[in-house]
């Protein structure tokens, strides 16, 4: 491998996983065998997509093309720097989700495990695969791969609910990619002639303003992974899944490939010159604070903890959107931080909460008094995401919240600015309880009467599990999980401390 | 070995109609099968010949019956368009009759099993016929000897209803059959031709002094051939045809049959009228995208609240005949290339899905959406197909149906009708609901006890839908025979034009 070029190791990125996945129903027998299969593959995939890094920095653009399959358009991969940033992430937070797949799955005693890492495996080929695309029809394909891997992860509880949710995920994500990404796509390709992401853009002087922001508008609402108002409700449908999958893939491989694909499109194919020139973007910006203050209202009412995180995921990724929108270097590049960050906080929240299920099996704030105290690792852990979602330092939170302040200041954009703020103060006042009551309610006198409620609503959970965690005696969670969330705890901080890797992929995206 | 290459055009027809003779005389259903399977065998070699031959030299292949000169003696002319066509339908007759076997064995007395076969192969001579004929009247006669086999093959379902419903396409198919007829002979009172090479060249002179019998005899057959080819409203037969038609005559004829009346109606507009009739003054590409568009959405939503899983299957042809129409009446390169495109993908894919229901039938016996809950489980490998085949149905990128609708948004585009990019897309989300809703019953619900005891097929079943199945992610990626073919035939038959 260490003498592999950029081309092989970009064809082995998208082939480990899918080999992975073919070996994984092997050992359906042997579970352990088949959990070290999955680690196995996470770990080589992962240290595949990092060993492009190198090339990539020096300027390499690793490039394959495959079969023709419409008239002059091809199946392609190449890496550039934006796609190195959304490759990474998704890569390296596989080996922690892994690890805590395992803890998780056999805590909860959770059927089909199989298939699930299966479809795992295919859903992390399909974001390589997005990470890596080309062009438009190469990331529409993997986009939804994507969509069709993950739907049999959201509906794994096979119960009524589940079936209902998978209803709104695939009619919401197929419904917007077809409907609207697909024309956009295609009305691209007619135009360009070209879906090639070429830095610059493909756009330039081809469409009149009106038609430049309309077509925007069917990538923006078309993308509906980048969950932007009102195609977000695929999102909190998409909780009733396993928290493995809520973490890794509807907090950052799924959902990431929406803000990544919308910022890609942005940058590689209108080209922000070619935007902030025509001038009729004003409703991009609006459309991605709208997103961001009134996501952040909702995630304020919900008690349950997974909706919460939920609704403040689609309230973090129009950050990423707004980044796209304030069209400045800048900005792009605190969106481009951001994708980052916020996968390392959010996953460390939805592994909290897991944690705190698996443990505890309490999944409503309102039962979570003192909680601190009995999960003192997860705790601390889920305090530091939440502190990176507030966007203080030293989480890499901050981060992308400051390269996008200074993008909107530096070009004296106000409503950027005024949205930022209000939404950390709101992402405060939703978090900040949580960790409160954590840390510093007793659990002596109100514990009985949520205990109570607990009882009454995870009773059926109990009662399968009740013989090994009691709701109310319960320590931290098994310790794959543990180890999982503290890692991502530490990849948050990490990431405030030493930026680099994505800064510079970052930097290396804005240059021409 | 040229000598034999000479006669490949009528030796497509003859091993077909010569294996139906021979399949009259035996006795047994074995026998039967054995001798369709060597006919069927040997077909699409013949089709793959001429295209090859075709496409090498770019001429069309001209072969006169008995030495008598075309345009009195019948002429088999094979271009790129019906070399295609011809090797979409022997395909289809070579993936097929390894499941014959089995699911005819279950479906048909046995006693009845050879003349099956006898019909299976006039059917298929027939189709054959109708693509490689350059006579109007011969197609004429190919269309009735598909058309009765095809009678014959519905009415020997299972169900009583197949009785009515073959009586039902029997009318609906006469009819059809008599305006194409008329219209023929509206043209050979104007020409004194019947070789459609031949009237496209008289047309043009006669056109000046006998415009309205000639426009007459364009709305005779278009009709005509719109019955055949189930263009919506002039579908009804087909669902019930469909639904209790045996699950191999059904999978095999939504394949075929369809597709070779749209050639027949795409050679008659490409190759005669559209050379002398100025059908740009006409609103025929507006009425043919309008009924198109009326086929994807109607029939769409009846499949989508249709409890009848082949009928569901029989309403969603009809609604991707639309496709296919709307292609053609675009008539630019992109358009035609896509109808034809979707001929192809459509022929596998709807194939592959109804040999899913068809296995799952020859397991269980049922038919109705529900009484198949939960048969994911118990039937996984063919599950899985359908619900592959489904997504090509719905044109998920990666599988051949995203090829056709690319190429069809892309001609509504050059058109000059952007929204129509959107109505093929709004129309694509309602197969997605259709195909969902099989897919949420065969996997989430718990297995009746009916169903039980269903695991999957015997291989001879499992193994043509496997290779469908696969045929439809396979085409999703490599398109060179669809979409190269398809454009070097859009390119012949437009010529200069965009």
């Amino acid at each position: 491998m260490y003498d592999a070029t950029p081309e092989t190791l970009l064809i082995a990125s998208l082939v480990i996983p899918l080999i992975g996945a073919l070996l994984i129903p092997l050992f359906h027998r042997h579970p352990n065998l088949r959990e070290t299969v999955t680690l196995i593959t996470a770990g080589l995939l992962a240290s595949v997509v990092w060993s492009l890094y190198g090339p990539v920095m020096a300027g390499a653009r690793p490039e394959l093309v495959g079969p023709e399959i419409v008239p002059g358009l091809s199946i392609a991969l190449k890496v550039e720097p934006l796609g190195m940033i959304y490759g990474l992430v998704a890569s390296t937070l596989w080996i922690v989700n892994s690890i805590y797949s395992i803890g998780y799955m056999r805590g909860n005693n959770e059927p089909r495990q199989t298939s699930f890492y299966v479809c795992f495996a295919v859903a992390i080929a399909s974001a390589i695969g997005i990470a890596f695309s080309a062009n438009l029809i190469t990331l529409f394909l993997a986009y939804e791969i994507l969509t069709l891997s993950t739907y049999p992860l959201v509906t794994h509880k096979a119960t009524d609910e589940a079936r209902k949710s998978g209803r709104t995920y695939l009619m919401l994500l197929i419904g917007t990619s077809m409907v609207l990404l697909l024309p956009a796509i295609i009305i691209t390709a007619a135009v360009a002639g070209t879906t090639d992401f070429t830095p610059g853009g493909i756009l330039d002087g081809k469409l009149t303003p009106v038609l430049l922001s309309g077509l925007l508008a069917l990538f923006v609402f078309g993308i509906g992974k980048a969950a932007v108002m009102p195609v977000h409700f695929w999102l909190p449908a998409a909780m009733v899944a396993p928290t493995p999958v809520s973490a890794l893939l509807h907090a950052v491989a799924v959902v990431k490939a929406g803000v990544f694909t919308v910022v890609k499109v942005v940058v590689y194919i209108f080209g922000i010159d070619t935007l902030r020139q025509s001038g009729a973007t004003d409703w991009f910006l609006w459309v991605a604070s709208f997103t961001i203050i009134v996501a952040s209202l909702i995630a304020l009412r919900q008690d349950n903890l997974k909706k919460r995180l939920a609704y403040s995921t689609v309230s973090q990724l129009s950050y990423v959107v707004l980044g796209a929108a304030i069209l400045t270097p800048l900005s792009l590049v605190g969106a481009a931080m951001h994708i980052a960050a916020h996968a390392c906080a959010k996953i460390t929240l939805f592994f909290a909460a897991g944690s705190i299920y698996t443990a505890a099996h309490k999944t409503e704030i309102s039962e979570l008094d003192g909680i601190g105290h009995k999960m003192p690792w997860t705790m601390s852990a889920f305090t530091i995401g939440a502190l990176a979602m507030i966007g203080l330092p030293p989480t890499a939170g901050f981060l992308g919240k400051w390269f996008m302040l200074q993008g909107a200041a530096g070009s004296a954009q106000w409503l950027p600015i005024v949205v930022i703020v209000i939404s950390t103060i709101l992402n405060a006042l939703y978090f900040l309880p949580i960790v409160h009551r954590a840390f510093f309610r007793g659990t002596a006198t109100t514990s009985v009467d949520a205990g109570a409620v607990a009882a009454a609503s995870v009773g059926a959970a109990s009662v399968r599990d009740g013989e090994h965690h009691h709701h109310d005696d319960h320590g931290e969670a098994p310790f794959p999980i543990v180890l999982a969330l503290c890692t991502t705890a530490l990849m948050t901080l990490a990431l405030f401390f030493f930026p680099e890797v994505p800064m510079n992929l970052a930097n290396a995206m804005i240059q021409r | 070995m040229s000598g034999l290459q000479e006669h490949l055009p009528i030796l497509q027809i003859l091993v077909p109609l010569f294996g139906a003779i021979l399949t009259a005389f035996t006795r047994r259903g074995i026998t039967a099968w054995a001798i369709a399977a060597i006919a069927s065998g040997i077909a699409p070699f013949i089709s793959a010949g001429l295209l090859i031959r075709v496409l090498e030299t770019g001429q069309p292949i001209s072969y006169v019956m008995g030495s008598w000169a075309a345009p009195w003696g019948i002429e088999y002319r094979v271009d790129v368009l019906n070399a295609y066509v011809l090797l979409i339908i022997s395909l289809i007759g070579l993936i097929s009759i390894p499941y014959a076997r089995k699911s005819v064995a279950t479906e048909i007395d046995s006693h009845k099993q050879p003349w099956f076969y006898t019909m299976y192969l006039l059917c298929l001579a027939g189709l054959l016929g109708i693509v490689i004929t350059g006579d109007a009247f011969n197609a004429f006669v190919f269309l009735e000897i598909s058309s009765l086999a095809t009678y014959t093959l519905i009415a020997l379902g299972r169900n009583r209803r197949a009785l009515l419903s073959a009586y039902q396409y029997l009318i609906m198919g006469t009819i059809g059959a008599t305006f194409y007829i008329i219209g023929v002979g509206l043209l050979y009172v104007v020409t004194g031709t019947l070789n459609f090479a031949d009237l496209a060249t008289k047309l043009g002179p006669a056109m000046a002094t006998h415009n309205k019998p000639i426009l007459a005899a364009m709305a005779f057959m278009t009709v005509g051939i719109s019955l055949k080819l189930a263009l919506f409203p002039l579908h009804v037969w087909l669902p019930n045809a469909y639904a209790y038609a045996p699950s191999f005559a059904t999978a095999f004829l939504a394949g075929t049959a369809t597709k070779a009346a749209i050639y027949l109606l795409a050679r008659i507009y490409f190759s005669v009228f559209a050379v002398v009739v100025p059908l740009k003054e006409l609103p025929v590409s507006e009425v043919i995208i309008a009924l198109s568009l009326a086929a994807m959405f109607l029939a769409s939503i009846t499949a989508i609240f249709e409890q009848n899983a082949k009928r569901m299957l029989a309403y969603s042809s009809v609604a991707q005949i639309g496709y296919i129409t709307l292609g053609l009446a675009l008539a630019n390169k992109m358009g035609v290339a896509g109808g034809l495109v979707h001929m192809f993908n459509h022929a596998i894919m709807k194939t592959a899905l109804f040999f899913a229901l068809g296995a799952m039938a020859y397991r269980t016996g049922l038919g109705q959406m529900s009484s198949l809950a939960g048969i994911g489980r118990k039937m996984p490998i063919t599950t899985a197909a359908f619900v592959v085949a489904g997504l090509g149905l719905i044109g998920v990128p990666g599988t051949a149906g995203f090829i056709s609708k690319w190429y069809l948004a892309i001609g509504a585009i050059n058109h000059g009708w952007t929204w129509l990019v959107f109505m093929i897309v709004l129309s694509s989300l309602l197969a997605v609901i259709y195909i969902g809703r099989f897919v949420e019953i065969a996997y989430f619900r718990e297995p009746a006890p009916e169903i039980a005891n269903a695991h999957e097929p015997p291989a001879s079943m499992l193994a043509p839908l496997v290779i469908l199945a696969a045929a439809t992610i396979y085409l999703g990626f490599d398109t060179r025979l669809t979409g190269g073919t398809a454009q070097s035939i859009a390119n012949y038959l437009l010529g200069g034009a965009p």
